[in-house]
């Protein structure tokens, strides 16, 4: 069961190599903008072609260029969320939904009154699509994706095209929406909130290849390499060496520590977890390493404050910065030695 | 005022534009659902070409396929017993093929205005590609369509040099508007002459009037 792709096909140059399996319900296509994330979806959609390569769906193929199959967009029971949710402007909200339903089938209308229902389109019914917002226009083609039962949910930058605002709102009743909605799903993004807060399983893609995959806690936690934790929203990355056999030193801010576990050998960088360090007074440590700084800049922001700071030990190294919390930084004496507490479980070891 | 011209015009343009309605939206969704850009480019020449040639050469080469003792002429009159030259029906034809790249064109240019992902998200929802084509191509690309049927329409009532070669300017039955004008002309009665320019003018003016009024109405697209 599940989901299953391997495929590559090349577009102007640009190389798509993508291989991976959904092991969960929710799966999350990651990446930066041009990775490929569109591209994989259509592939798996049918509109688009890989030149090679194999994709099934809860062990059905829909594509095998070695056994020469490609099962039609219309056959492969695919429901696709668009980007720009691709409502089809001449119809009202009723007809878009009911479009790729049999008209003289009984069942329809029960079917149609259930999902307007369910997506609270209810008055809305006879409005064309450029008369309803953003997010009326998102339901909308839910439910147009939604009313044929698709075995397999897809969803592109579903957040993409809506004004920021209202995203935070829209984004928790979608979500209670689809838990309602129990089948499986593939949401690309390149937004790392909407993944983590979406999908119990992510690949990140970069480039058009997959170069990480696993469950998101994990890959969060984790991220394994210097670009995937770029992507995630690690700010604080540096240069790993070892000082002598057993002390390591992060180049970049000067800071050096004794360690106990061993490194593999590609490991060349370490980031840092925002949520275990630490900013006070305090110059003592009870296993955690400790680190004099100076506070370079300081900026507030609506819900914390973004501190730049140095070791004060290594003047020429560069800033590391760290979100702190109001309440944290009026307890904060500037007056004062101010010291930096990284706990070991703050260390992230990238290749 | 000898009215047959007028009413030969009219019935003239209003059949051809039928024809070159439907086969202008069919060639035009048949050349953009071609692969191979080759094919494209070639079959996109040739159904083209009718509006940059000189109208007499489009006559002359209707007259070499049609002409009686041609073989497609000749199978025509002698088991059909139709003959295409110098009959009312050769003024449709000329009109036909002359207006023809007309509609082609503007309905291909409102196929190509037609957001993808629509398409695609057609597919998606499991719609057939002809009802793709009938309920969303169509409408969508409805305002386009129609003002290329109207410019076909004009092209086709102000038809000369092929109609001249191939139907002739047989009073009462193939002198057009155009062909009156000029008859009335060489025989030196401008005052006949002016009362069909008039009527050719309001014809026109209203036809470009519609035109205007359905190309001025955007080609909805999604937001």
């Amino acid at each position: 069961m599940g989901l299953e792709v391997d495929i590559r096909k090349k577009v102007n140059g640009f190389k798509l190599d993508i291989n991976f399996k959904n092991e969960g319900s929710h799966l999350g296509i990651f990446g930066a903008s041009g990775s490929g994330k569109s591209m994989t979806l259509k592939c798996i959609a049918g509109i688009t072609e890989p030149d090679e390569g194999r994709i099934l769906l809860n062990d059905r193929i829909l594509f095998d260029s070695e056994m020469k199959i490609n099962v039609k967009p219309q056959e492969r029971n695919v429901g696709y969320l668009f980007q720009n949710y691709a409502l089809f402007p001449h119809l009202n909200v009723e007809e878009n939904i009911k479009i790729s339903l049999n008209k003289k089938n009984e069942d329809t209308k029960t079917k149609l009154k259930e999902i307007i229902e369910l997506f609270k389109l209810e008055s809305l019914e006879k409005k064309y699509p450029r008369q309803l917002s953003g997010g009326q226009q998102q339901r909308v083609a839910l439910a147009r994706a939604i009313i044929k039962n698709p075995d397999i949910l897809i969803l592109d930058e579903p957040f993409s095209a809506l004004d920021s605002y209202l995203k935070e709102r829209l984004e928790v009743e979608l979500f209670e929406l689809l838990k309602t909605y129990n089948k499986q799903m593939v949401m690309v993004t390149h937004n790392r909130e909407e993944v983590y807060k979406f999908c119990d399983y992510m690949t990140v893609i970069d480039e058009g290849k997959v170069i990480l995959a696993g469950s998101t806690k994990d890959v969060f936690a984790n991220p394994k390499y210097f670009n995937v934790s770029k992507l995630l929203g690690y700010n604080n990355i540096s240069k790993l060496q070892y000082l002598t056999h057993d002390t390591l030193i992060a180049t970049k801010w000067g800071i050096s520590y004794k360690t106990d576990t061993y490194l593999e050998n590609d490991i060349s960088f370490i980031a840092l977890k925002d949520n275990d360090i630490l900013i006070n007074n305090s110059p003592y440590s009870s296993g955690e390493i400790v680190v004099q700084v100076t506070v370079v800049d300081i900026i507030e922001t609506i819900n914390h404050f973004d501190l730049l700071v140095k070791n004060v030990s290594y003047s020429q190294g560069e800033a590391i910065s760290l979100k702190v919390d109001k309440n944290n930084f009026k307890k904060l004496d500037f007056k004062e030695n101010i010291f930096l507490h990284i706990e070991k479980k703050a260390l992230v070891y990238l290749k | 005022m000898e009215i047959s011209p007028i009413l030969i015009s009219l019935r003239t343009a209003s059949v051809a534009t039928f024809f070159t309605f439907i086969f202008g939206i069919f060639a035009a969704k048949l050349v953009l659902d071609i692969k191979s850009e080759r094919i494209k480019a070639i079959l996109d020449t040739i159904f083209t070409i009718p509006l940059v040639l000189p109208p007499t050469v489009i006559g002359f080469l209707l007259l070499l396929v049609f002409g009686v003792k041609r073989p497609i002429g000749r199978f025509l009159l002698e088991f059909m017993g139709i003959r295409i030259v110098f009959s009312w029906q050769a003024t449709v034809l000329a009109a036909f093929v002359i207006a023809f790249p007309l509609m082609y064109r503007t309905a291909m240019g409102a196929f190509e205005q037609i957001d993808e992902n629509l398409i695609m998200a057609a597919r998606t929802l499991g719609m057939s590609e002809s009802s793709i084509f009938f309920r969303i191509m169509l409408p969508l690309a409805s305002p386009g369509i129609l003002g290329g049927a109207i410019l076909s329409f004009a092209r086709s009532l102000g038809e000369f040099g092929a109609t001249a070669m191939i139907a002739g300017n047989i009073e009462n039955k193939t002198r057009t508007l155009p062909l009156a004008i000029y008859s009335e002309v060489a025989a030196g009665n401008m005052k006949q002459a002016s009362y069909y320019v008039a009527v050719v003018l309001a014809i026109s003016f209203i036809v470009i009037l519609l035109m205007n009024y359905f190309g001025r109405k955007p080609i909805v697209k999604d937001k």
